[in-house]
């Protein structure tokens, strides 16, 4: 059902930690395992072993360079997946109703039952965070793996998504971040959190916590350091003697 | 409205978990394999592991793409065409087993040098060299040589134990961390869960690589050093912390040699320590002036004075550090051109490494006991801690470079103490608990010791009387006299050489030789496909064994099949490279939790029973028969010495033993039901000071580690080095030849010393200006990843990498392809732009490009024609210099396999260029064509 | 955007049929017999070729009727929606045109509107789309409602009409460009803001998360379009637009309809190929691609 729901009661999604991220792709695979075994039809692999192999991904890691004036160039590794947007765009210009956003919690889905393939929602969604699925013709993405989080079958500690469990750096967070006490919105205020392409007005609820300053080390105060008197060697054992009396 | 649809939230999971051991790359994960109707449905971490605790690797979770791959061979193999062709017979296991038998039984029986066995990926190397051993041949070891034996060789030799998978960071308490040339590393798991520990902290990372990207692209400071001059930038270092006085006088003087006095007397002992008739190096006791025994109790060791004998003055190991690290060539306007750092950085460094190490000290409160019997009421420690890996260890000055930055650990005293860099059991263990090297061979007999070692002076090489090295590697002689883990990378050519001697028969076993583990790889197949005048083959016979359609099956005339790693018993022993951390001595299985459906056997098993036709010893019981069923039951039931085995948990008839006990016929049970692995806590005051710390020595010897007690003191001044250095010099029955004299009297400084990689003090800068490397891929283990349906969509191409300034000087556009000359070869890519680089450096990723053929890959995958392997540009020999010797391209104290000393050229590409040079013929598949189009469910 | 031939062919031919028919259904001509047979035919059929040409793009045109479902909020659905109501509503006007000779305007009204509401809806699913800002316009609608109405015009005969409506369709054309060609920079959208990262300094992809091709890829980004994009412009504007308008002023003639016809048909198949090559979709800034 394709209307946005006016609120959700909770708003489920993950916070991504650049300043972390070491562009493993972890999270890429562990996603791509679950969900091929789990929600929905597997997740396909085009042409696997040949010349253009092309799979369905609901989760990838883009690696961007950043250059700065007076400063040595940056990299940052930038994963990506859906960013279950509070104006999902996705969802309204769905036709059929297979999108929607769940009332209770926030999570955008999709019923592949209901999916005719027409690929509006990818088009609509800013962030290519949809892909259309090359064997089964429906329209996959990041279910926030709403099949784990709630899963009774699954260990309560077990109960998060397939990402988040696997990132080696623990550099992906999920929690409720409607609610400015969890864990994942206070680590938004205290590391500046934005979101990607707020212009786009979709109003995502996943948020990203931008890398800390980089190449910061301060040229020190040599003098305050410099116990040995001169730099000859004579000068430095005159220091080690004193010193080593005072042991 | 109509209502949404209902999302299935509980949706079945597995009807089994089973607890494995991952085995996508030698880091050895815990793994949950979900199994649904008995096949392999997900796989995720096991959150008891003491690796992983619960996370996974890219790798790791695609591992059931590795378990389902097209590319798994299914039967032995006979060749029946030419070598390197890949046209195959498929044959029964009788018959593999009865060809090998007829090949390997006459060798043993006359010549059992003839038989050269070597491994590579292979974690049962206690078990291989055990074999080999029993065989009775010299020629056996792993793939150590060419990967990072130079770390092993510098950390065990100064300290008792190294980076690499040996020790680790004190994650929880570093405060200021310097990660020197990793990209990944074999704690690939713990190195990411460390670095997210430390961010989440705050804490500062400093990253020194001529690359910015994984690790260092989150390095809060990158330093973008040009290769081959870390030593040189680690010197400086130590400059600037001398000069400011910023070290741990006590740490130096309570457990380093520094303290020791070295002989400066002329003659056969000059350089080594000035020793007591007992042999106890001598130091100058402050109070008295006198030179005495090291450990004599009460004494104030002195750092900065000698003693004067006979006229000599002998002064003591710091004084000759201080001396030589204070000279002006170490400061950081002297370095800075040559590492591409300017100055004020060197400086902050420094300062920054200072101020953390003494200004934020750290202390736990626990109280432990030293070796002197001395009781401390507090753990103090130095919180900067640091790692590194083949950026340093992969240069012909790799070894001092190690030993420089181990040097730099010990002077602010960060090395096994909190905060700092602590070993992981059963390190530490110094180079005098290490056996040392043996090939005596007698036909028909088992060698007379093991295989590898650490030779503390001349008299441990492995050579004849007329110097000719016994080894077919050449380890252990003046070439590469601490080659401590052989030199598997140059077995191919020095066996098609016949040089030092011809063999029979290369045993290769989880090596991709023949392809990316090789250097100079077009050379090398040629080398395996080169016939004599008769027609038959230089290296006559060729056995593997391989899990997987790689390029080596091509070259083999027999191939072994193995099982995937979910298929099969392995043990990963505290006797070879366990999973233990630096809080807990731990060991693990791997089990079959699936069984094969394929004829294919457990490489391990295999050997076995190839011992037992052989009847080797060990592997028969007296009446003949078959000692072991299989490798489980050697995992269970061989004792490396009375009450040690290859696994160290629940040992004993009940059980209970740990490290030490009788066999348990329950053993692996007892491991499969406790997730697959063994943890032993080591006690909390034991935990750090280990090389001297009684309460630790005490409880390594309760769990066999030791057999007796062993402090030792770190060798700042490593005095087997010196006595390499006084043969040199002419001292001593065993001389180096003449050519290598020189070469053994520079390299074997006792002391850490920086000089360029032969490459560079051979190149002419102005024909090859760049220096390229390559790196791991996160997402990528060696030659295996590409076989992986869901990998090799992340990386199946090999863009060069180049700076701005070499992108915009060439002219480059995106979609061009550029070709990459060194002094022995070419290679074409594409290339690609990236500016956080040493602008002197181009690279690529390691090991993603293939043969045509192989792999059951499509002839056009990208993987074929879009990438190049650089091996191709890498000689194992430097070029000629004139002098009718062939210098090797690798370390001369260690014989580590110089990788990254690669120099070249680049130039654009002629327009057009679509296909990637060089372009080998494409091998025959041995393996049927896959399906095209995969979406693997396991339905129930 | 990449050009699919499916959805150029869908629009372009369902919007004549759609076209045609609202002026068949206003009665701005009013055939009766075999000529409305024919023409109705053929209003109806352009529609109906279009509609099956669209399911091509359909993963899964077998339900495609629950496509019928999300009028709500869905253009899409109101697109399919009203094409069936238009479709239907007209059907009693048509059948009195061909059966009895007696049209039903108010059939015919009514149906006209719903054409016309269809032609608008499916310029609409393009226009919503705010992540591909060169389509997210106002001047998008005209384009594709003054295409349908000039070439129907055309088809119905009207052919002072059609010149008219083919010399507006020229002017929504080139307004479409023109504004069209600012839209990217005027979203705010780069890869700054892509990233969040764009405070830091200038960011550039280093490397694409996969070395493959992908669904994204493959839809979303079209860079080869933009290289054509002045040549092709010329073409639809000259072949879709001038030249019919210029024809139609001509004295009438089978010939002369037929060519002018055809060449509006090509023109707008030009058009429509450009409209989908040059539209930069905002996920390309992920790529290092526009
Ligand atoms: N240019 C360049 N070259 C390099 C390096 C570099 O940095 N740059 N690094 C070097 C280093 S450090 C190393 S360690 C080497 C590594 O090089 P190799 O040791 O050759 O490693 P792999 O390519 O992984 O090849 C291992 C082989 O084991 C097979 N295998 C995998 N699983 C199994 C199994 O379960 N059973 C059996 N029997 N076989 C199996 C694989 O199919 C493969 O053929 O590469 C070296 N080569
Ligand atoms: N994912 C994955 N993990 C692996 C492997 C794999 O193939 N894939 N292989 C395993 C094996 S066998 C090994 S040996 C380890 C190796 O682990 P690493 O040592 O991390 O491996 P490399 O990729 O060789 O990385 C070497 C790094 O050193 C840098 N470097 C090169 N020259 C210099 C230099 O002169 N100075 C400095 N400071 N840096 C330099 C390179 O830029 C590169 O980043 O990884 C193991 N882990
Ligand atoms: S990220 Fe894209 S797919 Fe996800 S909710 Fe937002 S618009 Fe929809
Ligand atoms: S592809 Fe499926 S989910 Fe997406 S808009 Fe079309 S019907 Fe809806
Ligand atoms: S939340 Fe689940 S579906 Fe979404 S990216 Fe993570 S693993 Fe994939
Ligand atoms: S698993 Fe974590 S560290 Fe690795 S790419 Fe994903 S977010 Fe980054
Ligand atoms: S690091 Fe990855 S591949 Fe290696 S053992 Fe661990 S999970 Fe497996
Ligand atoms: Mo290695």
């Amino acid at each position: 059902m394709t209307t946005l729901p006016a609120s959700t009661r909770n708003k489920l999604g993950l916070v991504i930690d650049l300043d972390t991220c070491v562009g493993c792709h972890a999270c890429v695979i562990s996603c791509k395992g679950w969900n091929t075994e789990n929600y929905g039809a597997p997740l396909a692999d085009m042409d696997a072993y040949g010349a253009a192999p092309e799979g369905t991904f609901l989760n990838r890691v883009h690696t961007f360079e950043i250059t700065r004036d007076n400063a040595p160039p940056m990299v940052v590794h930038f994963p990506k997946s859906c960013l279950h947007c509070e104006d999902a765009p996705c969802v309204t210009v769905c036709p059929t109703g297979a999108s929607y956003k769940r009332a209770e919690d926030g999570i955008v889905l999709v019923s592949e039952t209901d999916c005719i393939g027409c690929g509006l929602c990818a088009w609509a969604c800013p962030y290519g965070a949809r892909e259309m699925d090359g064997a089964e013709r429906v329209m996959k993405k990041c279910t926030l793996c709403v099949d784990r989080i709630y899963n009774e079958n699954l260990p309560a500690e077990d109960r998060e998504p397939a990402c988040v469990r696997t990132c080696p750096a623990g550099a992906r967070h999920f929690g409720d971040l409607g609610d400015p006490q969890s864990d994942v919105s206070r680590l938004v205020a205290e590391r500046g959190g934005v979101d990607l392409m707020p212009e786009q007005g979709t109003r995502p609820v996943n948020k990203y916590l931008p890398p800390r300053a980089r190449d910061a080390l301060e040229a020190p105060d040599l003098a305050s350091l410099c116990d040995p008197s001169g730099d000859q060697a004579t000068g430095f054992l005159g220091w080690l003697d004193r010193a080593l009396e005072r042991l | 409205m109509p209502k949404p649809p209902l999302a299935e939230l509980s949706p079945y999971v597995s009807d089994q978990i089973r607890k494995t051991t991952c085995y996508m790359c030698a880091c050895r994960c815990g793994i949950n394999v979900h199994l649904k109707g008995g096949k392999v449905a997900y796989i995720e971490g096991n959150r008891d592991h003491p690796v992983n605790k619960g996370v996974l690797c890219a790798k790791g979770s695609a591992g059931i793409m590795q378990h389902l791959s097209p590319a798994r061979l299914r039967a032995p193999l006979k060749r029946v065409g030419p070598r390197g062709a890949g046209e195959f017979q498929e044959i029964s296991w009788d018959e593999a087993l009865q060809i090998a038998t007829d090949w390997l039984r006459p060798l043993r029986d006359t010549a059992p040098e003839k038989l050269a066995f070597f491994t590579g990926r292979d974690q049962s190397q206690s078990f291989t060299g055990w074999w080999a051993q029993s065989f009775g041949t010299p020629n056996w070891a792993a793939h150590g040589g060419f990967c990072s034996v130079n770390m092993a060789a510098a950390g065990i030799y100064t300290m008792g134990g190294s980076f690499w998978e040996f020790g680790q960071p004190d994650w929880d308490r570093t405060k200021l961390f310097l990660l020197f040339g990793v990209a990944e590393d074999h704690d690939s798991n713990p190195i990411k869960m460390g670095l997210g520990k430390l961010k989440a902290r705050g804490a500062r990372v400093i990253g020194i690589n001529p690359i910015r990207s994984g690790y260092n692209a989150i390095a809060d400071d990158w330093v973008g050093i040009t290769p081959g001059t870390d030593g040189l930038f680690i010197l400086s270092l130590v400059h600037e912390l001398l000069k400011a006085g910023r070290i741990d006088l006590q740490y130096l003087i309570r457990y380093t040699n520094a303290p020791y006095l070295v002989n400066a007397q002329q003659g056969a002992e000059n350089g080594l320590f000035l020793r007591d008739e007992q042999g106890r190096p001598l130091v100058r006791d402050r109070r008295t002036g006198q030179a005495v025994a090291w450990d004599s109790p009460g004494i104030a060791p002195d750092l900065a004075h000698g003693v004067e004998i006979g006229g000599v003055t002998h002064l003591p190991v710091f004084r000759h550090l201080a001396d030589r690290y204070l000279s002006s060539d170490y400061a950081p306007e002297a370095v800075a051109e040559r590492c591409g750092i300017a100055p004020g950085r060197i400086r902050a460094i420094a300062a920054e490494i200072a101020r953390v190490a003494f200004e934020e000290e750290i202390t736990i409160d626990q109280p432990w006991t030293d070796f002197r019997g001395v009781r401390q009421e507090k753990m103090v420690g130095r919180p900067v801690a640091m790692h590194a890996m083949r950026g340093i260890s992969a240069h012909s000055n790799g070894f001092q470079t190690a030993r420089a930055l181990h040097l730099l650990q010990i002077l602010i005293g960060s090395v096994e103490t909190p905060g700092g860099f602590r070993f992981k059991p059963p390190y530490p263990k110094p180079p005098e608990a290490h056996p040392r090297p043996h090939a005596g061979h007698t036909p028909g007999q088992p060698l007379d010791g093991p295989h590898l070692g650490y030779p503390l002076g001349p008299e441990h090489l492995l050579i004849n009387d007329d110097g000719s090295p016994r080894r077919i590697d050449k380890a252990f002689s003046w070439e590469a006299p601490l080659s401590a883990h052989g030199m598997m990378h140059m077995v191919i050519s020095n066996a098609h050489a016949g040089d030092p001697y011809e063999i029979d028969t290369l045993f290769l076993y989880m090596a991709n030789m023949a392809w990316n583990s090789s250097m100079n790889t077009s050379a090398v197949m040629q080398m395996l496909t080169d016939q004599n005048d008769d027609g038959s083959y230089r290296i006559p016979r060729i056995i593997y064994s391989d899990a997987y359609s790689s390029e080596m099956v091509a070259f083999a005339d027999l191939v072994l099949p193995d099982t995937t790693y979910l298929e099969r018993h392995d043990c990963i022993s505290l006797l070879d490279r366990p999973i233990c951390e630096a809080e807990a001595l731990a060991d693990s299985i791997r089990w079959p939790v699936v069984a094969p459906d394929r004829d294919v056997r457990p490489f391990q098993s295999v050997l076995l029973e190839l011992g037992a036709r052989l009847k080797l010893p060990g592997m028969v019981k007296e009446d003949g028969t078959a000692r072991f069923r299989d490798y489980a039951d050697y995992i269970t039931n061989h004792e490396r010495r009375p009450g040690i085995g290859p696994l160290a948990g629940w040992r004993g008839a009940d059980g209970t033993g740990r490290g030490r006990g009788s066999p348990n016929p329950d053993q692996i049970a007892r491991y499969i039901e406790h997730g697959g692995f063994w943890l032993d806590h080591i006690p909390e005051e034991a935990q750090f000071f280990k090389p001297w710390n009684a309460a630790y020595q005490d409880w390594a010897v309760s769990r066999g580690i030791y057999d007796s007690v062993q402090p030792y003191l770190f060798n700042l001044y490593l005095e087997p080095l010196r006595k390499f250095q006084l043969a040199a010099e002419g001292h001593g029955h065993r001389q180096p030849p003449d050519h290598l004299r020189a070469r053994i009297r520079a390299a074997m400084d006792p002391l850490p010393i920086w000089y360029p990689t032969f490459t560079d003090a051979e190149t002419d800068p102005a024909q090859y200006p760049l220096h390229a490397l390559t790196q791991r891929p996160m997402a990528h283990y060696h030659s295996w990843g590409s076989q992986n349906a869901w990998l090799r969509q992340i990386h199946g191409h090999t863009p060069l990498y180049v700076s701005g300034d070499i992108w915009a000087q060439h002219g480059f556009v995106q979609g061009d392809w550029a070709t990459l000359t060194s002094a022995h070869g070419q290679i074409t890519l594409p290339v690609a732009r990236m500016a956080a680089l040493n602008a002197r450096t181009v690279w690529t990723w390691n090991a993603i490009a293939k043969r045509r053929g192989a792999w059951a890959l499509d002839a056009d995958a990208p993987e074929a024609v879009q990438s190049a392997l650089l091996n191709h540009l890498i000689h194992e020999l430097l070029p000629s210099r004139g002098d009718g010797l062939r210098w090797a391209n690798s370390d001369p104290v260690t014989g580590q396999a110089a990788w990254y000393d690669l120099r070249v050229r680049i130039e654009k590409a002629p327009a057009g260029q679509r296909v990637s040079q060089p372009a080998h013929a494409a091998q025959r598949s041995p393996v049927p064509a896959p399906a095209r189009d995969i979406a693997h469910q396991v339905k129930v | 955007m990449h050009p699919a031939p499916s959805l150029i062919l869908f629009t372009v031919l369902s919007g004549l049929g759609f076209g045609l028919l609202v002026w068949l259904g206003v009665g701005l001509r009013a055939p009766t017999g075999l000529a409305a047979f024919i023409l109705f035919g053929l209003g109806y059929g352009l529609a109906g070729v279009g509609l099956i040409a669209a399911a091509f793009h359909l993963g899964h045109p077998e339900r495609a009727l629950k496509a019928m479902t999300q009028w709500r909020t869905s253009w899409l659905s109101r697109e399919a929606v009203l094409a069936a109501a238009a479709l239907i509503i007209m059907a009693p006007h048509a059948a009195g045109s061909v059966f009895r000779a007696t049209p039903l305007p108010v059939f015919g009204a009514l149906g006209a509107a719903l054409a016309l509401a269809t032609i608008i809806a499916t310029a609409m699913i393009y226009a919503q789309i705010r992540a591909v800002p060169r389509w997210h316009h106002w001047s998008t609608p005209p384009v594709f409602v003054l295409a349908a109405l000039a070439g129907g015009a055309v088809l119905a005969a009207q052919l002072t009409l059609a010149a008219w409506l083919m010399a507006g369709l020229g002017l929504a054309m080139a307004l479409h460009w023109r504004e069209g060609d600012r839209r990217l920079a005027a979203s705010r959208s780069d890869v700054g803001t892509a990233t969040g990262l764009g405070g830091l300094g200038q960011v550039r992809l280093l490397e694409p998360p996969h070395s493959g091709r992908n669904y994204l890829l493959r839809e979303m980004v079209h860079v080869v379009g933009r290289k054509h994009a002045v040549k092709l412009r010329l073409i639809a504007l000259g072949l879709g637009a001038v030249l019919p308008a210029a024809l139609l002023l001509l004295p009438a003639g089978y010939a002369i309809i037929a060519f002018a016809l055809s060449a509006h048909l090509a023109g707008m198949l030009a058009q429509r190929w450009l409209f989908f090559a040059e539209a930069e979709h905002v996920v390309g800034f992920y790529y290092g691609k526009r």
